[in-house]
């Protein structure tokens, strides 16, 4: 399902003319024609797109106005930032970062104290209606001085700065599904963005972190063609979040073997067997990881030997643990097993003495009936 | 409640719940026939009572010839689809993961191609056990709701299994959940309808070797 956002091409930043075009800013950066040509068929190829829309892609992100991006950090660990920042060189996909105007992001912006809470306010006014949001960080709602910004709450500012924006991007999964601080006992409250807003289209980029490319791709996709990409059930972009880890996994074949490291160090892992029994939740798990990987595509986690953890999924941090395998209860049911069978041995026994005292006591009562009795 | 709720209830709370029913379920039915006992002999005894009661549970595996002729199909397709859902049930390494993690017991797993072509003979054969219940007059005359329901809930963690391990139709986490949620009804209602003949069928086996035993003659 593509939301349309009704914006037309590139009317995002039509109110900071200033800030020119995207393609001029790769060109000052140094980016050569072929370096950009090159993201552009990366990127479509990532979002499914047909190769003839690459040129379309091109001239698009070329003509397309820097948008405003205000980048709102709450109940997080900046593990997103840094997964998003940190790129390993200098890449494209980075410095389509460096050329959206990030108005506001507390981490990365210079300046502090009330300045920094202007450019928020500056930012949202001016550009009302046509800014993107992007959210890192889940919501607490039981107390709202759990988490603060310049004596806000998040849940303030977040529906302050949700009323003015085109789109909002909930990056990582504390803003998409609640992520860490929702855990049980969730002892904050903590929500996602969804949770609180209803009425703006959200893209939930979910990860612990979510992988660069991810949100590059859909930032291409919205500077293209001023709309989401296609979304699954759970608001991922389809592109990306299509396919389970277990379904685009190398080591898929030793599972289909029966092939298992048993252990991080015995003969199976050496030999990069599967690591469904070290508790991998690849096959529940949907994200680009085995095919985009990390670190400009040098491997993922289970490349690297240890399972997958499941972080784009909701509510991965209570999976029963990251090392028990998906087949296995998650709760002690060795325990549930014995208590359960001697409390039966127990009620079994009591219902058998029951039953035959009730047949002795039918026993003892029975009268016999004779031939005389029936002649009577 | 998102999928991967359910998938977790499933393996937690469903879990624990479906155990604990299954467990005190046949435990208290078996110590219930066991503890009921049986009015005293008063015959002198003409044979081991024990020795072919054991004997009679091996060797009424084998049909004989007469009953065999007489009920053919049900037969071949109660033994083929016991033995090809015993394959999937405690030869796929995730199911072995699992009593592993319960029992503390492991054996080694079959590859899943195997596992995959026990589990579509088992199903098979559970239709052809249907398609003959439904269509022999005597068979369906004697089929009632308990048979009926028995045998969807014995199909279902079939059929999500393999749904489940194909991945069709909806995401892994829904399929794994349903899968699960289908074994731990089964498992529910296990001690309460002809399930129980898992266990009681070495009992009654038993007791009728007992008897000849006892009178001395073949069983």
């Amino acid at each position: 399902m593509t939301k349309d956002l009704n914006l037309k091409n590139g009317s995002l930043t039509e109110i900071s003319p200033e800030k020119g075009t995207l393609g001029e800013t790769l060109r000052k950066q140094g980016v050569s024609r072929r370096s950009f040509m090159k993201f552009c068929a990366t990127t479509a190829s990532m979002m499914a797109l047909p190769p003839a829309m690459i040129p379309s892609i091109a001239k698009a992100l070329e003509n397309a106005r820097r948008p405003s991006v205000i980048w709102l950090s709450f109940q997080e660990c900046t593990g997103c930032t840094e997964s998003l920042t940190r790129a390993h060189t200098s890449t494209v996909e980075s410095l389509i970062f460096d050329s959206i105007s990030l108005d506001y992001h507390h981490t990365l912006q210079a300046a502090a104290g009330h300045g920094a809470e202007l450019a928020r306010e500056v930012a949202m006014e001016e550009n009302y209606g046509n800014y993107l949001l992007v959210v890192d960080g889940s919501i607490p709602l039981d107390n709202p001085g759990y988490s603060t910004i310049a004596g806000i709450s998040n849940l303030d500012m977040l529906n302050e700065a949700a009323k003015g924006a085109a789109a909002i991007i909930a990056v990582g999964t504390c803003a998409t599904y609640g992520g860490i601080p929702h855990a049980n006992p969730n002892p904050t409250g903590a929500v996602s963005v969804k949770d609180i807003i209803k009425d703006k289209p959200i893209i939930n980029v979910p990860g612990c972190p979510p992988i660069p490319v991810v949100i590059t791709g859909v930032l291409a996709h919205f500077l293209t063609f001023g709309s989401l990409p296609e979304l699954d059930h759970i608001g991922r972009p389809k592109a990306f979040y299509g396919q389970s880890i277990h379904d685009r996994c190398y080591r898929r074949p030793f599972y289909d073997k029966g092939q298992f490291a048993e252990t991080f160090d015995d003969e199976g892992a050496k030999k990069g067997w599967c690591l469904f029994k070290l508790g991998c939740k690849g096959p529940t798990t949907y994200n680009a990881c085995a095919t985009t990987k990390w670190n400009n595509g040098t491997s993922f986690p289970i490349e690297s030997g240890h399972p997958c953890i499941g972080c784009s999924e909701p509510d991965f941090w209570d999976g029963g643990g990251f090392y028990k395998a998906l087949s296995m209860p998650t709760d002690n049911l060795t325990q549930t097993l014995k208590y359960a069978a001697a409390g039966a041995v127990a009620a079994g026994v009591t219902v058998g003495v029951m039953n035959r005292s009730k047949k002795n006591t039918s026993n003892k009562i029975h009268v016999k009936t004779t031939l005389e009795d029936l002649e009577k | 409640m998102t999928e991967i709720e359910l998938l977790s209830w499933a393996r937690g709370p469903g879990l624990q719940i479906a155990t604990i029913v299954f467990v005190a379920g046949v435990v208290i039915r078996i110590l219930e026939i066991l503890l009921l006992g049986r009015k005293a002999n008063l015959a002198e005894a003409k044979g081991s009572e024990m020795s072919n009661g054991l004997r009679t549970i091996v060797t009424r595996t084998i049909p004989d010839k007469t009953t065999f002729k007489r009920s053919s199909v049900t037969i071949v397709s109660g033994y083929v689809f016991h033995i090809a859902m015993f394959i999937p049930l405690f030869f796929f390494a995730p199911h072995i993961l699992f009593f592993k993690d319960v029992i503390g017991v492991s054996w080694p797993s079959l590859p899943g191609a195997v596992v995959d072509a026990f589990a579509v003979i088992s199903i098979i054969a559970m239709i052809a056990v249907l398609i003959n219940r439904l269509t022999n007059r005597v068979m369906r005359y004697l089929t009632n709701f308990e048979d009926l329901l028995v045998w969807l809930l014995t199909f279902l963690p079939l059929i999500t299994g393999y749904f489940a391990f194909h991945r069709i139709g909806l995401t892994a986490p829904s399929l794994l959940a349903i899968h699960l949620l289908s074994v731990e009804v089964l498992l529910i209602v296990f001690p309460f309808t002809k399930l129980m003949h898992t266990f009681t069928l070495f009992l009654a086996r038993w007791y009728n070797g007992a008897i000849s035993g006892y009178r001395g003659v073949a069983s």
